[in-house]
């Protein structure tokens, strides 16, 4: 008997955007152009701060950072989808989507100047801290959105890592388990092409990310993550999704331009020329062009964007800088829901 | 009732998922199997929407389980044998037990891993091992072993409304072994406080699980007072319990089954040191397992701690 092709599968890309700002109006999603400018702001605001921690860094005035430039429209696109009571796993590059979360600005660089406190959020702000062994968190939002389920709530949940997470085993157990569940998770990999000096195709042999969903059952699309669009779509898709019991992995095609982290140096592992060819793809030069051609742009706006982002940072890093300093007693007071008595007595001595 | 220890777990399981309709159980085979060793019997049955059959993998279980938690829930996972617990120490030891700190207090992770552990069933390899102190050792966690039935119930059902996360290991060696009166009713033993099984003057004997019986039957016949405590709780450490009754007797013996090298007898042994020196009459004994893998079972008599090294450690630390 022939073998005979019992299924076959397809790996869908969504581009809405293109690089000279210019839209598919069939893809386009429905957004007005109050939410357009909203979601250029936070673009720009994302930038900016990205820019100020590296030299607050440079300066020694915050710890090591890893900086997301290149990837906003990944973030905000993402994240503008979400709703308020949706909740957020991400690892440890979402600057942009602790913005969307509204968490202040000081707390977060707090927490980069090396200081627990900067983590502590409301528990409205529904985004969680950071997590720092790759790929461990996607199992966390498993069960979280799996509670969601389970208690009946409407809303669904969104995990980020980048390409290197998903050749952690925890990446395999999260969405296998999430779609055995049927829990309303929508998993998004920033495939930056690096962790930290691995390109992408030396950490998968796989044509696409996004193709692994379909071993789990799951639906799978890659997306231009650099089209802040085509993240809007395809992850308010994904909600939607989820929110019937159908998780997504979405794999949003970008690139971290900077290094790593603040102790990395990524000339070593690549070129300026690959570099430089990212740059022309810069998410948000194409919503610039974008909103130029609809009237929604103009320099002195932009202008204005800069003047007030920058003296919103600086006023935050100003009030960071002049926050009391954590006390030796706090590092003893949250391992328990009380204290024990050993750590009492090691809190004791002097 | 009479009730062995698998029946009494099963008690407090039943009780309390019957009173608080957050916990739910997660595991291989916990549900329409009841657990290879019958410990969740009946529960899916009971509490259908409640208790689920995972898929075979041990980090996707506790990773779950904590996300479970974070969302309000309170996870009961169990691992089938703690020797297939080390896939998910990774989100025990960087997760679980570091979140309320990593959160500065704003989520914990209410979570109860269960786990059947410790040799002597003749069992395959990994289904024979002690592995309490890798969780001893990570800060942030409880760690509970019961000895009985009776402790059991308590203990677990303190475990489940304890607000941290809490590793509560079952010494399968006595699942079946013996049944005492359990009661039906609610009743809690509170965590971090040993039991003073047997009190005595002239030495101390400290230990926990399925050994708590063994030393027992090794004292049985004794011409010395001998105390014997049930540590029940390993992580908190009831560390008065200890000292008081080292200060008393001048002598102690710690008798475990997982390996020497810095199994809990180690850090026993250095809190006399820190604050009982002075009371001992004689150099304390460890009777323990070997720092070597646990054998299967033909030669696994020679690894475990037996009655005859119990008595010879008691000779040798009262003619001291």
């Amino acid at each position: 008997m022939p073998k005979e092709v019992i299924h076959q599968f397809n790996v869908e890309f969504l581009s809405v955007l293109d690089e000279k700002g210019k839209v598919d109006s069939k893809l386009m999603p429905k957004l007005n152009g109050e939410n357009i400018k909203k979601m250029f702001e936070l673009m720009k605001l994302t930038r900016i701060l990205d820019e100020k921690a590296l030299k607050l860094q440079r300066e020694g005035r915050l710890g090591t950072y890893a900086s997301c430039l290149g990837q906003e429209a990944t973030h905000i696109g993402s994240a503008f989808a979400l709703g308020k009571e949706d909740f957020v796993f991400p690892s440890f590059r979402e600057q942009g989507v602790y913005l969307s979360r509204n968490i202040p600005i000081d707390q977060y660089l707090a927490y980069w100047k090396g200081d627990e406190r900067g983590m502590k959020f409301t528990k409205d702000a529904n985004i969680f801290t950071v997590s720092i062994p790759v790929g461990s968190h996607m199992l966390h939002a498993m069960g979280y959105s799996w509670a969601c389920k389970i208690k009946k709530e409407s809303r669904a949940v969104i995990t980020y890592f980048g390409d290197g997470a998903t050749s952690e085993g925890d990446f395999h157990e999260a969405m296998n388990f999430a779609s055995v569940f049927e829990v309303p998770l929508v998993f998004i990999c920033q495939n930056n092409q690096y962790a930290i000096s691995l390109p992408v195709n030396k950490q998968t042999k796989a044509q696409t990310i996004a193709q692994k969903a379909i071993a789990y059952g799951m639906y799978g699309i890659r997306v231009d993550g650099n089209d802040v669009f085509a993240m809007y779509r395809a992850t308010k898709e994904a909600l939607e999704r989820a929110k019937k019991g159908k998780p997504t992995l979405i794999e949003a095609l970008t690139y971290r331009r900077g290094d790593h982290t603040t102790s990395d140096d990524s000339k070593k592992y690549r070129t300026d020329r690959e570099v430089n060819q990212w740059k022309k793809k810069d998410p948000i030069d194409r919503l610039r062009n974008y909103m130029s051609s609809k009237k929604l742009w103009a320099q002195d706006y932009e202008d204005e964007l800069d003047k007030k982002f920058n003296e919103e940072i600086d006023e935050a890093v100003k009030k960071m800088e002049s926050l009391e300093a954590p006390k030796r007693e706090e590092i003893f007071n949250y391992m328990y829901s009380e204290l024990t008595d050993n750590l009492k007595e090691q809190q004791n001595e002097k | 009732m009479k009730a062995n220890l698998v029946q009494a777990i099963n008690m407090a399981l039943s009780q309390e998922m019957e009173k608080d309709k957050s916990i739910v159980l997660l595991g291989e085979d916990v549900g329409i199997d009841g657990g290879v060793f019958r410990v969740t019997e009946g529960l899916f049955q009971k509490y259908k929407d409640r208790v689920f059959d995972t898929p075979l993998a041990e980090s996707g279980i506790v990773g779950s389980s904590i996300g479970l938690a974070l969302n309000g829930l309170k996870p009961i996972p169990e691992i089938q044998f703690e020797g297939f617990l080390m896939p998910a120490l990774d989100q025990i030891i960087s997760h679980a037990s570091r979140i309320r700190n990593r959160s500065r207090g704003m989520f914990n992770v209410p979570l109860v891993v269960r786990s059947p552990f410790g040799g002597g069933i003749k069992a395959l390899e990994h289904h024979s091992d002690s592995p309490e102190t890798y969780f001893i050792h990570t800060p942030g966690l409880k760690v509970v072993i019961p000895s009985r039935p009776y402790d059991a119930k308590g203990l677990l059902i303190s475990a489940i409304r304890d607000p941290d996360p809490v590793i509560f290991f079952e010494p399968k060696k006595i699942y079946r072994a013996f049944k005492e009166e359990v009661p039906e009713k609610e009743y809690t033993i509170p965590l971090g406080k040993a039991n003073i099984i047997k009190q005595g003057e002239d030495l101390t004997i400290i230990t926990y699980g399925s050994w708590v019986r063994e030393t027992l039957k090794a004292i049985k016949d004794s011409k010395y007072n001998i105390e014997v405590i049930d540590l029940r709780t390993l992580k908190p450490l009831d560390t008065k319990a200890i000292l008081n009754s080292v200060s008393r007797t001048g002598r102690c013996i710690i008798v475990h089954e997982a390996p020497k090298t810095l199994g809990l007898a180690s850090e026993i042994i250095a809190l006399i040191n820190e604050k009982e020196l002075l009371s001992l009459e004689a150099p304390i004994q460890r009777v323990t397992g070997y720092d070597i893998v646990v054998p299967l079972p033909k030669l696994e008599k020679y690894y475990m701690p037996n009655i005859d090294r119990i008595k010879k450690a008691i000779d040798k630390v009262m003619s001291f």
